[in-house]
């Protein structure tokens, strides 16, 4: 059994099928890619699962518990955080302010969770900028906020929707490297991508998504060897 | 959550009215019998008001349609527009009918003016200091009126003042009933205008795609001064419209605004057909409820109303979700 | 301890900071003993609106849910403890908290209602101002209090702490606001440094990414929703019991509603200081106007017109919101806070 079991996971919109019995299972400490062409339904993927959709078909099981179609902030509560595609900063507050209110899902003390917040500050590189508004971070300093954000409520499933777009290679290398470092803390990531030299890298294993339906599942490898996810999504260079 | 809302709530009105019409058939056949008068009279009395209503609530929409702001100074502007009829009045003794183009035209030049000064600073600001900026323009615009022809309330009593003509039993008083037609076809032109002349139609594009249209050419800065213009002179002219019939106070724009409010979410805001759809039934809604709610104020049906679209279909009739 | 931006001002200077807070409460503390009656009555009507906005700025400026419908409150609460006092001999104070305890419950049901459905912005702002409109509706038209006639504090014809009157001094009256304003600033404080604090600024800030991170978005909302009017209703009480008279158009009318806001916009919507400093600046500059208005001095003739007229007043707050809502955005802490990290960064080079 799987951290997270996805069973058959419908979503309409309107007369528009999102989402069309996807099934899929995250198992501990392993990173698990998502990919697919725009509109696939990956961000819906996410949204559903965390509660800010409801489903209209089908399960989400974590840690054997149905979570479907609890509450966001009753998901956090429950181990699994999301991350933004467009970050959402708090954008007035500090950049320690931003952690702080992350990490006050585990606890309401304010000094433990302040010490907290700077350790998390330290591990994602953002030393030295606690005091700064998040709305004057350029774009990576942003979106390692938003992971560090994410992070502070110590989650045992992590989220991360697109976080390697708008990067250059520099800091996709280091957005990797911070992923794997998170991934050897502990957590367990599912991670939304475009970047395929980004997600075939990182991932363990890769799930395809295309018109909203699983239509391959593997590792980096044979998903970049494989027809159907070449034809409709690859095309024909080699990724391996 | 949403699927749920819309059908149970209609379908237990519906299943309560029908219940309690039954239950009580025949005393409603004889309160019929003595009411019917009253009712077609509020009827009639409401779809004239409603146009009022709506031409003012178009005006609101097109502004925030194409320049995205709630103008809250929408019921200032009108009153502007009856005290302006009302000076002319007194002052030369013109018609009220005959200065409606002066009124409007008067309107239109304040409105873009306020645009150029006030509003366009403050495009990219937040909602509600949009709001509170139109808010104390209309603190400014009412107080001005206030100050300059004091609060006593004022009439004017012009030739078609009293007149009316009588179907059956029902008195269909003149002055509302131009009020209405005025208001009417003013939305009818403005829609045509909208949909069939070149700048109508670039104040539409400006509306859905502010950076497209200006990539094509359309001079957006000027497109605002225009519909926000617009949107005021609708309001003016309601105003002047009304005064034949009304009592004019400085302060008669307050309780307009929350009608208007009402109007623009019951049609959906941003919807102009909407606007023009809510404002009949807002009439509607407050001279029936001025019958069936006796002595209190009548605009607690409207309230009512207003906040129940609010709770369950903040989208409106016809807008968009 | 949190070190937060918003309150910048008392954390980075900590040691001056704090001695000017408490240098200003020694200062409002003896002041009543060098004021003459108009004097007082202006101080009181600055801290009543200081204590007003800062409840306001509670739900509004920290939790970010605009409201334009606060009068409702403080209508409750006045006519609450009023109409305890009147009809069933109920000491003020006792029913200042009845009132509040209403108002809250009120206001929490107003924000269920809202919240529940999502609504958000511009929408919220809507439904409290039309719930408090009806408010108004009703009271005008309930015979139970009165209608538009109103309800008359009787007139103990002298003092009482207990009784909540006071006739031959205003000073009293002084404290007790004094005391409600300093009370609410503090309430305003340490929530701003405590969990509740943070998450109705995340709350403030970006609604979806607080539930992400956990934040009960419902019960944090209708928490800010429940102080806010609670305090907001003791205001109410203090109006009734200091100008003995209440009715609809004054406890529950249209323009208090925006009257309440209008201090904490321009000082600066969610900041600690800006209610007041925002109340010191209007309501003298109002009284002011009244004043000139009413006698204009031979040296303004231009004013002679206008004497006498109402409106004057209002027309010039009506100018100050427009003139601070474009140049001030922020209001003037925010103004403040803007100069001061301009000058942090001229000095990092």
């Amino acid at each position: 059994m799987g951290l997270l079991e996805v069973k058959n996971l419908t979503k309409f919109f309107g007369g528009l099928r999102a989402l069309n019995n996807v099934n899929m299972e995250v198992d501990k400490g392993e990173i698990l890619g998502i990919i697919g062409s725009n509109g696939a339904g990956k961000t819906t993927l996410f949204n559903n699962i965390t509660g800010f959709y409801r489903p209209d078909g089908g399960q989400v099981l974590f840690k054997g518990e149905n979570i479907t179609g609890l509450k966001p902030h009753v998901v956090c509560q429950r181990g699994i955080t999301r991350t933004f595609q467009l970050v959402k900063p708090f954008a007035e507050l500090t950049v320690l302010d931003n952690v702080m209110i992350g990490s006050f899902i585990r606890t309401s003390n304010g000094a433990e969770v302040r010490k907290k917040a700077q350790g998390i500050l330290d591990f994602t590189g953002l030393r030295g900028r606690e005091e700064q508004l998040a709305k004057d971070l350029t774009i990576p300093d942003r979106k390692r906020l938003e992971l560090a954000r994410a992070l502070a409520t110590e989650p045992e499933l992590l989220l991360l929707d697109e976080v390697m777009s708008g990067l250059n290679p520099t800091e996709s290398a280091a957005a990797q490297e911070l992923v794997r470092k998170v991934r050897d803390g502990g957590v367990t990531i599912l991670v939304v991508e475009h970047v395929m030299r980004a997600v075939m890298s990182i991932s363990d294993r890769i799930i395809v998504l295309h018109y909203g339906e699983v239509i391959a599942q593997g590792t980096p490898k044979e998903i970049s060897q494989n027809e159907r996810v070449i034809e409709s999504y690859l095309g024909r260079a080699s990724f391996a | 959550m949403a699927l749920n809302k819309k059908i149970v709530l209609p379908s237990l009105i519906a299943v309560a009215i029908l219940a309690l019409a039954l239950i009580y058939h025949q005393s409603l056949a004889d309160w019929w019998q003595v009411n019917a008068v009253v009712v077609f009279q509020a009827l009639v009395s409401g779809l004239f008001m409603g146009g009022i209503y709506s031409l003012v609530a178009i005006g609101f929409t097109l502004i925030l349609g194409v320049l995205g702001i709630i103008n809250f100074a929408q019921g200032a502007l009108m009153v502007v527009g009856m005290y302006v009829t009302l000076w002319l009045f007194t002052t030369y003794g013109i018609d009220p009918y005959l200065s409606l183009p002066i009124s409007v035209l008067v309107l239109f030049l304040v409105g873009a003016l306020i645009q150029r000064f006030t509003i366009r600073p403050i495009m990219d600001a937040p909602t509600h200091n949009q709001l509170l900026l139109t808010l104390g323009i209309t603190l400014f615009i009412v107080n001005l009126i206030l100050v300059l022809f004091k609060a006593d309330p004022r009439i004017i009593q012009s030739d078609i003042s009293g007149t009316r003509m009588f179907i059956g039993e029902v008195m269909i008083s003149f002055p509302r009933l131009v009020a209405f037609a005025g208001g009417i076809t003013i939305a009818t032109a403005l829609f045509l205008f909208m949909g069939k002349t070149d700048l109508g139609k670039a104040i539409r594009a400006s509306a859905e795609e502010r950076e497209g249209s200006a990539l094509v050419g359309i001079n957006v800065k000027r497109i605002h001064l225009i519909a926000f213009g617009l949107g005021a002179a609708c309001a003016g002219a309601a105003g002047t419209l009304m005064t034949p019939f009304s009592t004019l106070t400085p302060t008669a724009g307050d309780t307009f605004i929350m009608i208007m409010f009402a109007v623009v979410v019951l049609g959906g805001m941003g919807n102009m057909l909407g606007s023009l759809l809510g404002g009949i039934i807002i009439g509607l809604v407050e001279s029936l409820g001025a019958v069936f709610l006796p002595g209190s104020s009548r605009l607690l049906g409207v309230f009512v109303v207003f906040i129940l679209v609010l709770l369950f279909r903040p989208t409106g009739l016809l807008g968009k979700k | 301890m949190g070190k937060f931006s918003v309150e910048h001002l008392i954390r980075t200077r900590l040691n001056w900071g704090l001695a000017l807070i408490i240098l200003g409460l020694v200062i409002l503390l003896i002041l009543p003993q060098f004021l003459g009656p108009f004097l007082l009555s202006l101080a009181i009507l600055i801290l009543f609106w200081a204590y007003l906005g800062q409840c306001w700025n509670i739900m509004t400026g920290y939790t970010g849910q605009f409201s334009f419908g606060h009068a409702a409150y403080f209508g409750i609460g006045a006519y609450t403890s009023t109409w305890l006092l009147v009809n069933m001999g109920i000491n003020p104070w006792i029913g200042m908290i009845i009132g509040g305890i209403f108002a809250m419950l009120f206001g929490l049901f107003v924000g269920f209602l809202a919240f529940r459905s999502g609504l958000r912005g511009i929408y919220f702002g809507l439904t409290t101002f039309a719930f408090s409109m009806v408010l108004l509706f009703l009271s005008s038209n309930l015979a139970i209090i009165n209608k538009t006639m109103g309800i008359q504090v009787p007139l103990i014809g002298g003092d009482s702490w207990l009784l909540f009157q006071f006739e031959t001094t205003k000073v009293p009256y002084y404290y007790i606001i004094l005391g409600m304003m300093v009370v609410s600033n503090i309430v305003v404080y340490f929530i701003g440094r405590s969990k509740l604090g943070y998450y109705f600024k995340a709350i403030r800030e970006d609604q979806d990414a607080a539930a992400a991170l956990g934040v009960n978005l419902l019960r944090y909302k209708m928490t800010g929703m429940g102080i806010s009017s609670f305090l907001t209703a003791l205001g109410g009480t203090f109006y009734a019991q200091y100008f003995y008279y209440i009715d609809p158009d004054l406890v529950f009318g249209f323009f208090l509603n925006v009257e309440i806001l209008l201090g904490p916009v321009l000082g600066g919507v969610g900041t600690l200081f800006g209610p007041a400093m925002g109340a010191l600046i209007l309501t003298p500059l109002s009284e002011l106007t009244r004043a000139l208005i009413r006698q204009p001095p031979g040296f303004l003739p231009f004013l002679l017109a206008l004497q006498g007229r109402a409106g004057v007043d209002i027309m010039l707050y009506g100018l100050i919101l427009v003139v601070v809502i474009i140049f001030l955005p922020q209001g003037l802490v925010g103004w403040i806070r803007q100069l001061r990290r301009r000058g942090h960064r001229y000095l990092e080079v």
